[in-house]
């Protein structure tokens, strides 16, 4: 294994691994707003809206994210779509991860028992109370660690966007494997990178989870 | 209790049927203001079906509910009805087997939500509303606490006080102490014969026999969706007219003794 390469490539797989935190974030932060956009719509009072919900979700959960990407990212231009790679990448893996959330979010949702929604109609309070200051922070807990496990795939996902040559760790690694020829020392870089930011992103959620726990 | 002649809460001709299966036979129930109604009988009677009726929880398929000069099951399109029904729920106070408190929120927390909410109470108004009704069923010394930290007992009088928060017409019991351990069910007992003792209105679903012939003013023994015999207390428990009651309360003593 050659450390002394490692050594002298490693700054440039830490700014990658900082453009794949920020791919991260801002996918997650889009996922978590179709998410919620998504299991409202599953859950709506309307048909036509818990239809389009769930035709959301069984197409973006049904098909592959790399395709969906590539549709995004080259096919978008032939339709009068122009994003640049970045963008593309957040938007593709955000709306992709979003159709998982939503069923996350409306999983805990629907596991809060309904003479919850009962009592609380009961005093007069609206549907829309009900939900507000009832059912949603007792949901909000529960859906804590599924969302942490959902966003764990997301940041593994955005090794994708490799293939529409965002400048991300995975497409560091295979950059410098075609200057080097190593492509142990390289993947293993960008494998250790991955873990920590992971680990760190699991550490968040558990600290998030422990603290929201009802005494 | 002036003017006996109106009833304070008239259920007519109630009836209600998930496809095939009547669960409510054209059932007519007439409450006064201050009265004490227990409604006994087999599970399966449709006797719960009945009481959540009284507050839309479970709309009837046919028939009239009506507290005081008010329609509470009026058809009306969506957004009306639910204005409509917001309003009316605040009259009628409800507790379940089940308690139903809110886990994410303090003693204090689930007497004021809907204080607060609905009637708009400032936060000394709601801390004061909330020792009020806590300390009317003995639970002011658990105010800060949570339901999780509660027994069975605790909680079933912390929902009765949240009921009495929103100062109903009316309350309905649906079975409040079946979930409690035989020990736990005197207290909430105990607040229930506080509530008859200052005229409160109620109708209560239950299995406690000795508590219904000690509290009520009426009882109505209903068996698959109609109501079999009714009638004071000491006549149904102590001699009822019909075979069918004469079983059920006969099975029922018998195990209660057993």
């Amino acid at each position: 294994m050659d450390i002394d390469l490692m050594m002298r490539v490693y700054p440039f797989f830490l700014k990658a691994a900082w453009v794949t935190v920020q791919l991260s974030i801002y996918t997650a932060i889009l996922g978590l707003a179709c998410g919620a956009l998504g299991a409202s719509m599953r859950l709506s009072r309307l048909a036509v809206l818990r239809f389009l919900g769930a035709a959301y979700v069984s197409v973006f959960r049904g098909t592959p994210a790399l395709i969906q990407l590539f549709i995004l990212y080259f096919g978008g231009p032939q339709i009068g779509i122009q994003l640049n790679a970045f963008e593309a990448g957040v938007i593709g893996l955000g709306v992709n991860i979003g159709a998982y959330m939503t069923e996350t979010i409306r999983g805990s949702i629907i596991a809060i028992d309904k003479g919850q929604r009962e009592a609380a109609r009961t005093l007069g309070l609206s549907g829309w109370q009900a939900m507000r200051k009832v059912i949603l922070p007792q949901a909000a807990r529960l859906m804590i660690r599924p969302l942490g496990v959902n966003i764990n795939a997301l940041i593994k996902g955005t090794a994708l966007v490799a293939a529409i040559s965002v400048v991300e760790l995975t497409y560091t690694a295979q950059r410098y494997i075609g200057s080097t020829y190593k492509p142990f020392e390289m993947f293993l870089l960008s494998g250790v990178l991955y873990m920590i930011i992971i680990y760190g992103t699991g550490q968040a959620i558990k600290w998030l989870d422990r603290r929201a726990r009802i005494v | 209790m002036t003017d006996d002649q109106t009833p304070f809460l008239d259920i007519r001709n109630a009836q209600k049927s998930y496809g095939d299966l009547e669960v409510l036979k054209d059932i007519s129930l007439q409450v006064q203001r201050g009265q004490i109604v227990a409604i006994i009988g087999p599970s399966g009677s449709g006797k719960s079906t009945l009481l959540r009726a009284i507050n839309d929880l479970d709309p009837l398929t046919g028939g009239e509910v009506w507290l005081e000069d008010m329609q509470i099951n009026k058809k009306l399109p969506h957004r009306q009805y639910e204005k409509h029904i917001n309003q009316v729920r605040q009259n009628i106070g409800m507790v379940f087997q089940h308690f139903n408190l809110f886990p994410h929120l303090s003693v204090r927390g689930n007497v004021t939500l809907a204080p607060k909410m609905l009637k708009g109470l400032s936060d000394a108004e709601c801390d004061k509303l909330a020792e009020e009704q806590l300390d009317k069923v003995g639970m002011l010394d658990r105010i800060d606490y949570y339901p999780s930290q509660l027994s069975g007992g605790q909680k079933q009088r912390v929902a009765i006080a949240r009921a009495l928060a929103m100062k109903p017409k009316v309350m309905l019991f649906d079975e409040a102490t079946s979930a409690l351990d035989p020990e736990l069910v005197e207290e909430v007992n105990l607040v229930m014969k506080k509530l008859a003792e200052e005229h409160m209105t109620m109708v209560i679903v239950t299995h406690e026999m000795g508590f219904a012939e000690a509290v009520c003013d009426r009882v109505l023994f209903m068996d698959q969706g109609v109501v079999v015999e009714e009638g004071p207390p000491s006549k149904m428990f102590r001699n009822p007219d019909n075979e069918r009651t004469q079983n059920f309360l006969k099975k029922h003593l018998a195990n209660a003794n057993r």
